[in-house]
């Protein structure tokens, strides 16, 4: 018992699992989010549905599924295992790729409404400045989106902190490649060692606080932009 | 050979369509008027690129037909809207360069330099949008728009935002950019005393359809067009010349035509042109010439031309003083005076509204 015995390991890991997983999802929902808010297309409804599937879904479901597709024999996990040697599952990799679709929403829903509420003007004004569209949208768009982009990356990356039984189905509980905290916790309760579930319970809920107080307090700094 | 803008959209939304086809001089001022609903955005959004229709071609280049269609950010077409539209996180500085910065280096004629001089923008640069009054960001809107050196400038009711008094701030800055740096200008609105003083071309649109296209003189006094142009500003508009000023009454003679007018003193060269507003139901009209004395000092020999359709209890009489000039008079003076077409009449001008163009 005490301090030494608590293995910073699975803190690390989970650090590193939500970090990449915000920059994975930033990237790749920066396009659909601006699609969404933009397109006049009948596939939008159906796309935003399956975007906001891991909402609803148990993540037990969601973990279930993921792990066959990613298993040896899966469509994902087949593949890759044809061409590295082994499949996702139960890799740091086949985490990444599960929270990446696990908090796909908590992403993606907040840069859509931040699209659609700065809307098609700012864009038509630059073009008539003569700014191509990828102009535009670095030099008008993302600027006047930096709340939008600031409440999608912390929302992101708390819910991937947080997740739990994804983490489990597809990951495992691998120490150094797949134990996150959330799982640590859930070992350490097992085998009633509650100080240092106390510790990593305690730790994580600080560090949301003082995240989400940080967001807020730039959120109230950062200029609400009308147009 | 003066330049053309020519110009043929079809737009068809659900309840809403528009179908035009104008050959505009690509020079002055022309003013879009009509209802809101009439089309007036649709056609400006057209003519910028903003939306894919038609044919359009400018001053000898074609800018979109069947096979061409050159996008928004590569037209060289500046636009002006209702709100200013100013990119907040930028500065007034560096919102006025955004387009200049695009702007290929052999295209850019006009610079920071003169656009400060001519809107009075040289100390407003360093300052945020948002410490801006509303008639300093349509200026600095107005500025941005000009730096991209634009081969037109569009307007889409800059001033409508405004209140009275920031109109009249604004308005001689338009004409400034019109005259000084001769960019051709269209501008769309509903409100016509705010454009009076800048229309030279005029273009009239009801429910997606040009009504009437022209030199403001001949289309502002068509009788036929009273109900689009409003009753408020129903008559002529004139260009006149300052023949003398006459101190000793406080009047300005003014030349119309060969005809005299005489306003209130103006503070204009000899010389110069003054353009006037003549409302309809100020004119009276007497089929004789007036014998003794009368307290109108303003009386023009003019003709009737066209007698409008009875409504109601008046009816407008279209005259002709070497210009179209306008009368609205009850059904029965018209049945009194037993007016026709060609007859000779005398206009009694009891009020003459001076469109002030100084600047």
């Amino acid at each position: 018992m005490g301090v030494s015995s608590l293995d910073v390991g699975p803190i690390w890991l989970t650090l590193q699992l939500a970090g990449i997983t915000v920059m994975i999802l930033l990237t790749l929902g920066t396009p659909i989010a601006w699609w969404l808010a933009h397109t006049n297309s009948k596939m939008r409804v159906g796309i935003e549905a399956v975007v906001a599937l891991p909402l609803v879904l148990p993540p037990t479901v969601l973990g279930f599924y993921l792990l066959i597709l990613l298993g040896p024999n899966g469509w994902v996990g087949g593949p890759i295992q044809a061409i590295i040697g082994s499949p996702l599952s139960f890799t740091f990799s086949g985490l990444l790729f599960a929270s990446t679709l696990y908090s796909l929403p908590f992403v993606v829903q907040p840069l859509q409404s931040n699209f659609e509420s700065i809307g098609n003007t700012p864009l038509e004004t630059a073009a008539s400045l003569g700014a191509s569209r990828w102009d535009a949208f670095f030099s008008v768009i993302l600027p006047l989106s930096r709340r939008g982009y600031l409440t999608a990356t912390v929302l992101g990356f708390a819910h991937t902190l947080g997740e739990f039984g994804v983490v489990l189905m597809v990951g495992g509980n691998i120490p150094g490649k797949t134990k996150v905290i959330s799982i640590e916790i859930y070992d350490r309760v097992e085998v009633m060692e509650y100080t240092q579930a106390h510790m990593l319970s305690a730790g994580l809920l600080l560090f949301s606080f003082l995240v989400l107080l940080l967001v807020y307090s730039i959120n109230k700094k950062l200029p609400v932009h009308v147009s | 050979m003066t330049e053309l803008l020519k110009a043929a959209f079809k737009v068809d939304y659900p309840g809403f369509k528009l179908d035009i086809d104008l050959q505009l001089p690509a020079s002055g001022i022309t003013v879009v008027f009509g209802p809101s609903g009439s089309g007036k955005t649709t056609l400006l959004r057209c003519l910028a690129g903003l939306e894919k229709s038609g044919k359009m071609e400018l001053a000898g280049q074609v800018l979109q037909d069947e096979n061409i269609s050159i996008p928004v950010n590569l037209r060289a077409i500046g636009m002006v809207f209702q709100e200013s539209r100013l990119f907040p996180h930028l500065k007034v500085r560096e919102n006025l360069l955004y387009g200049y910065k695009r702007t290929p280096l052999n295209s850019r004629r006009l610079h920071l330099e003169d656009i400060g001089r001519v809107l009075s923008l040289e100390k407003l640069q360093e300052r945020s949008i948002d410490k801006l009054s509303g008639g300093e960001k349509q200026r600095v809107a107005l500025g941005r728009a000009l730096l991209t050196s634009p081969k037109l400038l569009l307007m889409d009711e800059p001033l409508a935002a405004l209140d009275a008094q920031r109109k009249t701030e604004i308005i001689p800055f338009i004409r400034k950019v019109e005259k000084e740096l001769s960019i051709p200008i269209i501008y769309v609105t509903h409100s016509m005393s705010e454009v009076l003083q800048l229309v030279d071309t005029m273009v009239i649109l009801k429910d997606g359809k040009v009504v009437k296209y022209g030199p403001v003189g001949k289309v502002f006094s068509d009788i036929q067009l009273r109900e689009s142009i409003g009753d408020e500003h129903s008559g002529a508009v004139l260009n006149t010349r300052v023949l003398e000023h006459d101190t000793s009454y406080g009047i300005t003679r003014l030349d119309f035509m060969g005809q005299e007018l005489s306003v209130p003193i103006q503070d204009i060269s000899p010389g110069q042109v003054l353009r006037v507003h003549i409302h309809s139901k100020d004119v009276s009209l007497a089929t004789q010439p007036p014998e003794g004395l009368t307290s109108v000092l303003n009386i023009l020999k003019t003709k009737v031309k066209k007698i409008g359709e009875n409504i109601g209890y008046s009816v407008d009489i279209e005259l002709d003083a070497g210009r179209p000039l306008l009368a609205t008079i009850t059904r029965k003076s018209l049945s009194n005076l037993n007016l026709r077409p060609g007859q000779s009449v005398y206009a009694y001008i009891k009020a003459i509204r001076m469109v002030n163009e100084k600047l």
